[in-house]
């Protein structure tokens, strides 16, 4: 991983975006992003009808973040159609590549309406004003408009009856937007920016901030203005052929409520069933249009392959294996299967989108691979959606039967032989997590989840033995026939809880494992070779020399047939004590595996 | 809060905005005292304060906003 800056600028732009750090941060980041590899530099003029300074900032720190680098002209205030229709030379001579129109309710004219005002003659007169400007920029620029339609107004001063009255505000900015969105379809050279949706969706509170409007005629209020740069970027990013390709997908609770490999097919939340299985539903409805107009799909997901396939199968899961281009299932690192699932697709890692509920699998992701997306989901699905719609990661510029066969076409693609890819240090990311736990005996009040933890975890479990939670409490008080070990981890995201458990039955001068498991959230953490480590420790600190330990084979638990094996375990089969294959190992030969986790507590 | 606190966690916002590592605050300072505090900047700023200090500044209240001492006594009736 790089060094601490771009680590945090990585996370920064991830969709959605933080306001304070764009406020606050912006002259360091924009160093950073400046220093970036093969940007491409465009020259973008900002038409404005109002304040534009702000939103040029942050356009101008979004499009670096999507590899374009834009070289900016702002017209004077409000002077949008004066430079346009008279020829500016100031403009003429910087040559725009791209000219991006910001106009907004408060610049139209005829508004509002008189009640002896003809309305169809207003709209013309309105609407002839802009088809005048987009004339004369193809006339003398011939460079692509980006054009704001018009935001709906602040007031209603004929309530209900402005949307319908032939005086109303409301229905007249509707009808001028129809009439923009039927020139749009007719020009190849026009893109509307839906500022009316945008102001729907941020909220009339946030968009029309008075206080800003009056003292500094920013047309649109100052928290608004971030996801304004962020549309404007995205139909940008388009035009110029940065949009993303490819929606990369991890399973257990980012397409699908509960976790396959412990809750099995029937325990998954998905279908009409249960509101959590609605939300899912409605998600996977989400991408399935996505994949309609092109977005390939692929998954990254950390399960057994079958495992993955089982749970796609559901009868209520609406992305079905024929909708998928590949699926990366196994305990690999996601990174690692991301590159994977690009160079089979053939396209470049930049165009890839990563959704996963699990913040640390994202840092891995953004830290191995600061080219691709991975919007900031929060680990709740009531958002999972409004924040892939609104990241405009897929902005499409129009939707070509090209677009509609492409699916397949990769999909043939990604039939090719798989290889091996090699990636920036693991260690380093592990490093950078910033890893505490606190391991000590079982003890109070930590029983309950104990109990609840032999219950639950199935897949990183050599024994999977159940306990009560008296039978717990009974092992953690007997102290001279039992070592018990609990494992909380935390790292800079967070608690993860009590994650790990080991318990260890001792006779004379061995040490028998009878519970061994990590959850599966804390997987490739290196938090089973902490608890290793202090249990041979403690073995060591009571005089006891063997210690044993079996793998009990269930439809789940495949991901640990080689735990003892790769620690330097012996294979021996005279053990009464344990059922199942067993190992053993002298404490002296035991070396402590390596890890980057700092244990605390350990009494 | 103290004034003393108050003036501290506005020359971190500052700081920030400006991008000016060194900053210095007392209560006499003016925007033309300090580097890049222009009438954009000013926007920044006065919403990075409110934001920080999680308060709202009436346009009469931010009107009167003289010197760096305005801020502070204004942030303190706030709080």
């Amino acid at each position: 991983m790089g060094k601490e800056g771009s680590e945090y600028t990585q996370n920064l732009f991830q969709y959605p975006l933080s306001f304070d750090a764009l406020l606050r941060n912006r002259k360091k980041i924009k160093k950073e992003l400046l220093s970036k590899d093969g940007l491409i530099e465009k020259r973008i003029a900002i038409l404005g009808g109002s304040t534009t300074n702000e939103l040029k900032n942050l356009l101008d720190l979004i499009l670096l973040t999507r590899g374009i680098k834009g070289v900016f002209y702002e017209s004077e205030y409000n002077m949008y159609y004066e430079e346009i229709m008279f020829s500016n030379q100031k403009l003429t001579e910087f040559k725009p590549q791209l000219i991006y129109l910001f106009s907004s309710v408060v610049n139209l004219r005829y508004f509002p309406l008189n009640s002896n005002d003809n309305m169809a003659e207003l709209l013309e007169s309105e609407f002839s004003k802009y088809k005048s400007l987009w004339d004369k920029v193809r006339q003398e620029f011939n460079c692509p408009i980006i054009q704001n339609n018009f935001d709906p107004p602040k007031y209603r001063p004929n309530g209900n009856l402005d949307s319908y009255s032939m005086n109303g505000n409301c229905l007249f900015i509707n009808k001028l937007n129809i009439k923009f969105a039927e020139e749009a379809q007719s020009r190849e050279d026009l893109y509307l920016c839906d500022i009316n949706w945008l102001a729907y969706k941020i909220g009339s509170e946030k968009w029309h901030d008075f206080s800003k409007w009056y003292s500094y005629k920013y047309a649109v209020g100052i928290e608004a203005m971030p996801y304004l740069a962020n549309n404007v970027a995205s139909i940008i990013s388009t035009i110029y052929g940065k949009s993303s390709k490819c929606l990369v997908l991890d399973l257990d609770n980012t397409i699908w409520g509960g976790v396959i490999g412990d809750d099995g097919v029937e325990g998954l939340e998905i279908g009409v069933e249960t509101p959590l299985g609605e939300a899912y539903r409605e998600l996977q409805s989400y991408i399935l249009m996505l994949k309609k107009r092109g977005v390939l799909l692929a998954i990254a997901s950390k399960n057994d392959r079958e495992k993955a396939i089982e749970g796609i199968e559901h009868p209520e899961n609406l992305i079905k294996l024929k909708d998928l281009t590949n699926i990366q299932s196994n305990w690999e690192r996601k990174d690692l299967n991301i590159l994977k699932i690009a160079k089979l697709l053939n396209i470049s890692t930049d165009s890839l989108v990563f959704l996963d509920d699990n913040p640390t699998e994202r840092e891995i992701v953004m830290s191995s691979l600061p080219e691709v997306s991975v919007p900031n989901l929060g680990d709740d699905v009531l958002t999972f959606l409004s924040t892939l719609d609104m990241s405009g990661l897929f902005e499409p510029i129009s939707i070509s039967k090209e677009d509609l066969a492409r699916n397949e076409m990769y999909k043939a693609n990604a039939m090719r032989a798989e290889s091996e890819n090699s990636i920036t240090n693991y260690s380093d990311f592990l490093i950078s997590l910033n890893m505490n736990a606190e391991i000590h005996q079982f003890k109070k009040p930590y029983f309950d989840r104990i109990a609840q933890l032999t219950n639950k975890t199935n897949q990183f479990n050599l024994t999977t033995k159940r306990c009560t939670i008296n039978e717990i409490i009974e092992i953690s008080q007997d102290k001279n026939n039992y070592i018990t070990l609990q494992g909380k981890l935390k790292d800079k995201f967070g608690d993860n809880g009590v994650v790990a458990l080991i318990s260890a039955k001792v006779e004379r001068n061995s040490a028998y494992i009878e519970l061994l498991l990590m959850s599966c959230r804390v997987i490739k953490r290196g938090m089973e070779d902490a608890m290793l480590n202090v249990l041979f420790q403690k073995a060591s600190d009571l005089g006891i020399e063997k210690i044993y330990g079996s793998y009990i084979e269930t439809k789940k638990n495949n991901m640990v047939k080689d735990f003892y094996k790769d620690r330097g375990f012996l294979k021996c089969h005279n053990n009464i004590n344990c059922e199942g294959a067993s190992w053993m190992i002298d404490v002296a030969c035991y070396t402590p595996k390596q890890h980057f986790i700092r244990v605390e507590n350990c009494e | 809060m103290s004034k003393e606190s108050v003036l501290i966690r506005m020359q971190e916002v500052i700081k920030d905005i400006l991008d000016l590592d060194q900053l210095e605050l007392n209560r006499e300072l003016t925007a033309q005292d300090i580097d890049g505090w222009d009438s954009l900047a000013h926007i920044n700023i006065v919403v990075g304060i409110e934001r920080e200090f999680k308060c709202k500044f009436s346009l009469a209240e931010v009107k009167k906003l003289k010197c760096i001492g305005d801020f502070v006594d204004l942030i303190e009736t706030k709080q």
